[in-house]
């Protein structure tokens, strides 16, 4: 298989040592069928093992390997190098504070996850022995677009509202948050509605749509979160008339 | 001694996969007021279970009975499942994925709208629950969202379990954990632990398996005492993309696929390979047996990555594939440029799932007291000499739950816990890996001694084995013990040491591979995936009975535990 040798400018930074992230450059034989991250790990493996990066499934599916290219956010993992020049510059996710390296702190994100209730809200739990629910195909897709984030969060490097507003909930956190709003088995969507009216969630956004273009999974936050704005506000408006937050 | 920090629970789980966060659910609910410890070397959204695809097995349908779903694995296990797990299992397997449903996971429906179920390997009729071809990724990320429900579920992510802590009485009461981010160790101390961190595929070259499944759990329990048992069993997927090894679904042949050759001959239905009429729906050590003889006699195809056959899903059409089956569509297309609408992909056999693992009697206790194990990391013996595809997954479901159940009642048996031998412990370990780390000295590359023994474990334990080739890797591996131990390691920061981590975790696939040479050495006879060409028939007489590999400093003890046989007398196994 043809080989080329192509430069990769990584991003070094260790608290312990650095006062800001640095670059180091690296030169790599290069397969053609390779992707991005087959490249980080060759660094890792055979020229500097001190290199810090997260991933794992290699397949697009474990989200761990998210990271700047050529200053777009990428799936390192799914990202061909057949599309780069000889010059690979790989930078850790635009708009999070760096761990090390290419890592970046996910902290922040778990808080705003979990703030949206990503789990089925039921006044009264269903027993096993009463058998599953029945979802008809409409009722389904009424969600399942959304059920397919990675939590990979690509979504918040690209999103200008997260860079200027760091509080800004973000696109994925919408995006999961509206996915059960939107699940026929749900009755929790008064609850993540008075969530998505607080400041920094769903009115913050300004429709820059860059979420859903960047998005490996075509889950299309962008549109989770114009959903969820209509929502929000006629479950407001709901609760004007029927006090008691609408049936 | 290095100071470390002391954290209280009253359970401990290491791993956040399906197995590790069922039973985080299940002990919250048997217990609101206990306190469970999940402890994950990465977040548990990024755990293996993730890359599943093709299904969870549970009887649904009204042709469908408990008694043939147990009939089917047991006979799919070669007769080396326990059959009072299997009947266990096949009866809780529908309550499981119901819990499942109403949590939210979004399965495939049918028009009328209930589950929908599609075929598998090995099953007799259809009764594996899917979500196209993604159900790992949305059982992992719906179990995850539920989980962060209970406050008394206290996670610790990117901490990587170096160490099980013992206290004077030999029970096991905590672990030794390293911040990953930090580089602080932690002791975590607690009643009873819990290890669901999954297989060890990473010791081969050539898997499914994700970077971070190097059979760490497998590993700590060994290295305590623990046998691991029917280690000799490893699972080869039949259809695994050359070069990567990336995982194309069953689900492909149980929506009706077809496996061809070089002449586009569709060779278990030309040839006898022991599967009958269910061609490609035969078992997975079968499918991938014949392959494997296929390209031998000359009948594969050559490509960039060795030999391989064809998979073949055009005649299904674009419309099905997009809709039963989107994400092998674009694993195709973006990992060897095939789009399997107009192509036949390229497959071949590659290593998928370890059937042996930690034993555990069916509470998934082990016999180290407060030690348990649940999912891939465990053998309860469910599975036996062969798993049947999307048994696993179910398998995490009911047995973390069990186990969960069970150690929450354990728990509460145990009294105050003397602190003190489990804290030197811990910083025994903090100790031993602040040496460690960018210690420079030793002349080992680390990439190569992985190399090494992915090497060794391919040509001694693969799809078929031989004596001569399992004794020279078994030596091999050995060897490696010693290079390990002299491994070179260049970075010297404590924050995200990504070098360190993959030094603990080399140790963790060396153990796991010398459990298992050792134990492939041992088994005279072909029985489910352990196929010796020294001894090409199963030998009921000799070797009806688990394998325990139990840890000694001159190198594993093998040993014997007897198979719970019941109403399924062993027979043939012919379909």
């Amino acid at each position: 298989m043809r080989e080329v040798t192509k430069t990769f400018v990584l991003t070094r930074f260790d608290p312990d040592q650095d006062e800001a992230p640095r670059t180091q450059e690296y030169k790599v034989p290069v397969r053609e069928d390779w992707k991005v991250l087959d490249a980080i790990n060759f660094i890792k493996d055979e020229i500097d093992p001190s290199v810090s990066h997260r991933w794992s499934c290699r397949m697009a599916v474990c989200g761990s390997c998210g990271m700047m290219v050529n200053g777009e956010p990428k799936l390192t993992c799914k990202t061909a190098l057949s599309d780069y020049g000889d010059r690979v510059e790989i930078e850790p996710l635009a708009n999070f504070p760096i761990v090390r390296d290419l890592v970046v702190e996910l902290e922040g994100f778990m808080d705003k996850f979990k703030s949206v209730k990503p789990w089925i809200v039921r006044a009264k739990q269903k027993a096993a022995e009463e058998g599953t629910y029945r979802q008809s195909t409409e009722e389904l897709s009424a969600f399942k677009q959304f059920s397919m984030c990675i939590n990979c969060m690509l979504c918040y490097s690209a999103c200008p509202v997260v860079a200027n507003e760091p509080e800004f909930i973000g696109p994925a956190a919408i995006a999961l948050g509206h996915r059960y709003n939107m699940d026929s088995r749900d009755e929790g969507a008064s609850e993540r509605n008075q969530r998505f009216r607080e400041e920094g969630t769903v009115f913050s956004c300004s429709y820059a749509n860059e979420c859903s273009e960047v998005c490996p999974k075509d889950v299309d936050p962008a549109a989770a979160v114009n959903q969820a704005k209509f929502n929000a506000v006629i479950d407001w408006a709901k609760g004007l008339v029927m006090p008691k937050g609408g049936s | 001694m290095s100071a470390i920090d002391l954290y209280r629970h009253d359970i401990i789980i290491v791993g956040g996969g399906g197995a590790g966060l069922r039973a985080a659910i299940a002990a919250a609910e048997a217990d609101p007021s206990q306190s469970i410890a999940l402890v994950s070397k990465v977040y548990p959204m990024r755990s293996h279970t993730v890359s599943a695809e093709g299904g969870a097995a549970a009887v649904a349908r009204a042709d469908d009975t408990l008694e043939m779903h147990g009939y089917d694995t047991v006979k799919g296990s070669d007769f080396l499942g326990d059959q009072h797990v299997i009947e266990y299992f096949v009866e809780e397997a529908p309550k499981e994925l119901t819990l499942l449903e109403h949590w939210g996971l979004p399965f495939s429906r049918n028009e009328d709208g209930t589950v929908a179920t599609r075929a598998f390997g090995g099953m007799t009729t259809k009764r594996t629950w899917y979500a196209a071809d993604k159900i790992g990724f949305h059982m992992l990320h719906t179990l995850f969202q539920t989980s962060l429900k209970y406050d008394n579920i206290v996670r610790y992510d990117e901490h990587f379990v170096s160490k099980l802590l013992i206290a004077n009485d030999g029970s096991c009461r905590g672990v030794a954990a390293h911040d990953i981010r930090t580089g602080e160790m932690k002791a975590i101390i607690g009643k009873a632990v819990m290890l669901t961190t999954g297989g060890g595929g990473k010791i081969f070259p050539f898997t499914t398996n994700g970077m971070i499944k190097t059979g760490d759990g497998m590993a700590l329990a060994y290295r305590e005492g623990v046998p691991l048992k029917d280690m000799e069993f490893v699972q080869y997927h039949p259809t695994g993309l050359p070069g990567t090894g990336i995982l194309i679904t069953e689900a492909t042949r149980g929506e009706g696929g077809y496996l061809t050759n070089k002449d586009g001959e569709r060779f278990l239905v030309e040839r006898d390979y022991g599967v009958g009429s269910k061609a490609e729906l035969g078992p997975r050590d079968m499918i991938s047996r014949a392959i494997v003889q296929e390209i031998e006699a000359g009948r594969g195809l050559s490509g960039p990555y060795g030999d391989y056959v064809n998979l073949d899903l055009r005649h299904l059409g674009e419309a099905k594939i997009d809709e039963r089956l989107p994400f092998v569509r674009l694993l195709g297309r973006t990992y060897v440029g095939v789009d399997p609408v107009k192509d036949p992909l390229p497959i071949r056999p590659v290593v998928h799932y370890m059937m042996g693992g930690v034993d555990t009697d069916i509470d998934c206790a082990t016999q180290l007291s407060g030690l348990y194990a649940a999912g891939e990391t465990a053998c309860v013996s469910l599975n036996g000499a062969n798993r049947l595809g999307s048994n696993s997954l179910t398998e995490c479901l009911v047995f973390g739950a069990r186990g969960a159940r069970h150690m929450t009642q354990y728990a509460k048996s145990i009294g105050q816990i003397d602190d003190k031998a489990l804290v030197e412990q811990a910083k025994a370990e903090a100790d031993r890996i602040d040496q460690l780390r960018g210690r420079q000295k030793g002349g080992e590359k680390l990439s190569e001694i992985r190399r090494k023994l992915n090497e060794a474990m391919e040509s001694g334990c693969g799809v078929y084995r031989q004596q001569d080739t399992m004794k020279a890797c078994l030596q091999d591996v050995s060897q490696l013990r010693g290079r390990v131990a002299d491994l070179q390691l260049t970075d010297p920061s404590r924050v995200f040491n990504t070098e360190v981590i993959a030094a603990l975790e080399l140790a963790n696939m060396v153990d796991v591979a010398e459990a298992l040479a050792a134990s492939a050495l041992s088994r005279k006879e072909s029985r489910g995936a352990h196929t010796c060409k020294d001894y090409p028939h199963r030998d009921d007489q000799n070797y009806l009975y688990h394998t325990m590999c139990t840890f000694s400093p001159s190198g594993p003890v093998i040993g014997k535990k007897d198979v719970t046989l019941g109403h399924w007398e062993p027979e043939e196994r012919k379909y």
